[in-house]
């Protein structure tokens, strides 16, 4: 037990008395008190109180419930019985300091490399269950429902791996150009990290994020609906240099392939004309180097571009003539259409939005004003517009976009609202600066059908029920 | 900031603002103004890095240059027959995708016999345009250079660019030979492939012509800015089936425990049980302990998830299904926790359960804890 609960000297009886009192499923806001809390008894399962409700309380069940009591018991203070007794004086919160006010911090690079507090021990990438039978060729989603802003933090990034991911040591790692240039050539990373450099945010998504969701609401939560999606400062050496310090053939170079030096060796094929743009062969991200998981020490970025294009750990660039028909884009990453025909080389994501907050799995705690959050994007240039609908698509409101607003990077978008507590649908829409508006899933699956898996970018629906739970839905 | 007092010129002002910032250390606005006062200077060193980096020998290229294109620029000479390609197969590819690359255990399934005689003649596989078909690598690739390329880069599995170049045609006729491409006794080289792309049977089922591949290509779909009264009716089409609510583990331990939106319990039964496993801990941290995101972590970065599902059946026995059958045994936790770091098959069916030897044991007693209970 916390000092704090043996000195309100509470006994386990009042305790147990008060976990079993009901409450609204929707809590009014208690009393004066700033910070709205759960409702104690969730933090009992409810087969724990029938249980005890039937056999009394054993040995072994009071140990379960003095667990749960102590780690409820901040959010007891603030609510039901307590926050009654304790109203006259007012927050427990306040009127009792608690321990980090009244002794010594820790000291200066306890942790060397800073971690998050273990409190958000909740907000970490995820595998989707059943999504792949491998770990190895699987992917961990950004858990976008706890993202603030348009920068993916370094650990949190996506993955998306097609052998598994590896840890290459950059004194042993070169970078090779080679195919239709005046001179193959070989760079280190002493070498790369020579050449001049630029820092560029963008971001990356996968092309088969939102891909569960053709046929119908597949999964629970914006983790796993968008979370193959992040968004990062990547600083590098533009591939247009090092294009002409090779000397690439201006006359036959149309396509550049682009290789790993991991196990899968991943190839894709870039066409020239986005390689001479905007590409990035990169080594740092978000103010470090690389994490392993994201290709340390050298991966491209390919802004705008679907992610698997981005190839990680990159050891080969070969300036060709013709495209490559690699696995990637020859037996994966090629988009079934109704017709049997697969559309080879899609690259380009276009504008998507979803909202983060409240999203799918959360649960909107009263009645009252929320700020709802979301992100916004275009592969095609950048967001221009982000449009938030209530009622399912019947009616929009323009939400105001937050920061730095730039090319085929991340767009954090915000918007009021206040919940009549009725059922609602919540939608997001973008507009890119080409004029490109989101479409609704409806027109998608008219002209694609539901069966392409890559390139999902509809409008996202997010059912807020009455009691403020939030869920997945797709709207006919 | 200060108010400047009447008469000071903007130049003098700025000046001033100078100092007073670079006094208190601080920036803004002023500070790029007063940067406009005095003009940039570019450096004259724009280029003079042409020395950097060095030319590739050609022994190097030729050992990393190993793509290999549709029009088979690349591909090595050699060959392989189906038989020897069998006899490989079996040794190092079957474990994975089965004897007849039919299995779907770990990757989804090369060859499942929905390629037709009129597909290799056509070079439309015709069973892509039935939904319930499953789609095999054979049915949708187009170029027989990307089964060569990627066998010879990325295979086998755990031991990728370990084949001789022979090995690889003789597996890429063995994959073949599956959907009866190839005949059982035919010999794959540089010299035949090309009439091997001929009889592919999806050799015609790409398309290039789509808005997706340039930066300002056309889109396809086209939605309108419609601000209000934009639809007649909103009807709910799909949503998450209750049953599935937990699919993904509790909803509740994937949002962060307080701000307006936390998760919603979506399983009242496993939040117990990894209460119990996690009681010991010091309740430092509310929900994320109660959460027991110890197992879970466990489950999901040991890769668990992959096969096993809580209450439902996947590759492996549901969660709920091995904490029932060993109820009542009294040393559970060390049978299954033993089970879990060597692995078996027999218990649950015939799949293989491979070991979780990167366990240790006592992380492997904290799963078998949980699961017992």
């Amino acid at each position: 037990m916390s000092g704090k609960s043996d000195k309100m000297g509470t006994s386990e009886k009042e305790f147990l008395a008060q976990a079993y009192t009901p409450s609204p499923t929707v809590p009014e806001r208690p009393g004066s008190f700033g910070q709205l809390r759960k409702a104690p008894e969730s933090f009992l399962e409810k087969s724990t109180i029938e249980a005890v409700s039937q056999s009394g309380v054993d040995e072994n069940r009071r140990r379960l419930l003095r667990t749960s009591f102590t780690t409820a018991l901040a959010g007891m203070l603030g609510a039901g019985l307590s926050a009654r007794a304790a109203a006259a004086e007012g927050d427990p919160d306040i009127l009792t300091l608690p321990p980090w006010s009244k002794s010594l911090g820790n000291a200066v690079a306890t942790n060397p490399y800073g971690q998050p507090s273990k409190y958000e021990a909740n907000i970490v990438r995820r595998q989707s269950p059943g999504l792949t039978q491998t770990a190895q060729a699987s992917v961990s989603f950004s858990p976008l429902q706890g993202m603030f802003g348009m920068i993916t933090a370094s650990g949190l990034h996506f993955e998306r791996h097609h052998q598994g991911w590896v840890d290459v040591d950059p004194r042993r790692h070169r970078l090779m150009i080679n195919g239709l240039v005046s001179k193959p050539m070989v760079f280190t990373m002493d070498d790369l990290m020579r050449l001049p450099s630029v820092s560029r945010i963008h971001f990356i998504e996968c092309g088969a994020n939102t891909g569960m969701e053709w046929g119908n609401a597949a999964v629970p939560t914006v983790q796993y609906t968008h979370g193959m999606l992040s968004c990062s400062e990547f600083t590098g050496v533009p591939l247009s240099l090092l294009l002409e310090h090779a000397g690439y053939d201006k006359a036959r170079g149309k396509y550049v392939l682009a290789e790993g030096a991991d196990g899968s060796s991943m190839t894709r094929t870039i066409d020239i004309e986005r390689a001479l743009d905007d590409v990035i062969v990169a080594y740092g991200m978000n103010g470090e180097m690389l994490r392993p998981e994201n290709g340390y020490p050298l991966r491209l970025v390919v802004p705008g571009v679907q992610g698997v294009s981005s190839v990680k750990w990159l050891r080969r660039l070969e300036v060709g003539d013709k495209p490559y028909a690699t696995k990637d884009e020859a037996i994966h990453y090629v988009d079934l259409m109704p017709d049997g025909q697969s559309r080879q080389y899609t690259s380009i994501q276009e504008a998507k939005s979803v909202i983060t907050s409240p999203s799918g799995g959360q649960r909107l705690m009263t009645k009252g004003y929320y700020n709802v959050t979301g992100l916004a994007w275009s592969g095609r240039g950048t967001v221009k517009r982000v449009d938030v609908s209530f009622d399912g698509g019947r009616n929009w409101y323009t939400a105001n976009l937050e920061g730095a607003v730039l090319p085929k990077a991340l767009t954090r978008f915000n918007i009021g609202w206040v919940w009549d507590g009725k059922p609602a649908i919540l939608q997001s829409r973008v507009v890119d600066s080409t004029g490109y508006v989101q479409p609704l899933k409806r027109q998608l699956k008219e002209v694609r059908g539901t069966r392409s898996v890559y390139h999902n970018n509809a409008i996202q629906s997010w059912r807020v029920m009455e009691s403020g739970e939030v869920e997945n839905v797709q709207i006919a | 900031m200060f108010k400047l007092p009447d008469g000071f010129t903007r130049h003098v002002g700025v000046l001033l603002m100078m100092a007073v910032l670079s006094a208190c250390g601080q920036g803004g606005d002023e500070k790029a103004e007063a940067a406009a006062v005095t003009p940039p200077v570019a450096s004259p060193w724009q280029s003079g890095y042409e020395d950097i980096g060095r030319t590739a020998k050609p022994a190097e290229v030729a050992a990393w240059d190993i793509d290999v294109r549709p029009d088979f620029t690349g591909l090595p000479a050699g060959s392989g027959s189906v038989e020897q390609g069998e006899e490989i197969w079996l040794a190092r590819c079957a474990a994975c995708h089965g004897d007849f690359g039919d299995s779907n255990k770990f990757f989804s399934p090369l060859a499942l016999g929905n390629v037709t005689p009129q597909d290799i003649e056509s070079g439309h596989v015709a069973a892509l345009n039935d939904p319930t078909r499953v789609r095999t690598t054979l049915m949708k690739v187009a170029t027989v250079s990307t089964l060569w390329d990627y066998i010879d880069r990325a295979m086998p599995w755990n031991a990728p660019k370990s084949l001789s170049t022979d090995d690889v045609y003789s597996l890429v006729a063995y994959l073949l030979s599956l959907d009866y491409i190839v005949d059982e006794d035919f010999v794959l080289s540089n010299e035949n492939i090309a009439e091997v792309q001929a009889r592919l049977p999806n050799r015609n089922g790409m398309t290039q012509d789509h808005g997706l591949w340039k930066i300002d290509g056309e889109p396809d779909v086209h939605n309108t800015a419609c601000m209000t009264d934009c639809e007649s009716s909103v009807e709910v089409a799909s949503s998450i089936p209750s049953f599935a609510r937990n699919a993904h583990g509790n909803l509740r331990d994937q949002m962060r425990s307080f701000g307006p939106f936390q998760g919603v319990n979506t399983s009242e039964e496993q939040g117990e049980k990894m209460m119990l496993a996690s009681e010991d801990k010091a309740p430092a941290a509310p929900k994320a302990g109660l959460a027991a995101s110890a197992p879970m972590d466990l489950l999901t970065s040991n890769g668990c998830l992959g096969c096993h599902q809580v209450d439902n059946k996947l590759v492996g026995p549901a969660f709920t299904a091995v904490a029932k059958k060993y109820a009542d045994r009294e040393d559970a936790v060390a049978y299954l926790s033993q089970k879990i770091r060597q692995g078996g098959s027999g218990v649950w069916g015939g799949a293989t359960m491979p070991p979780m030897a990167q366990l240790s044991e006592g992380k492997a007693d904290e799963i078998a804890s949980w699961l017992a209970q």
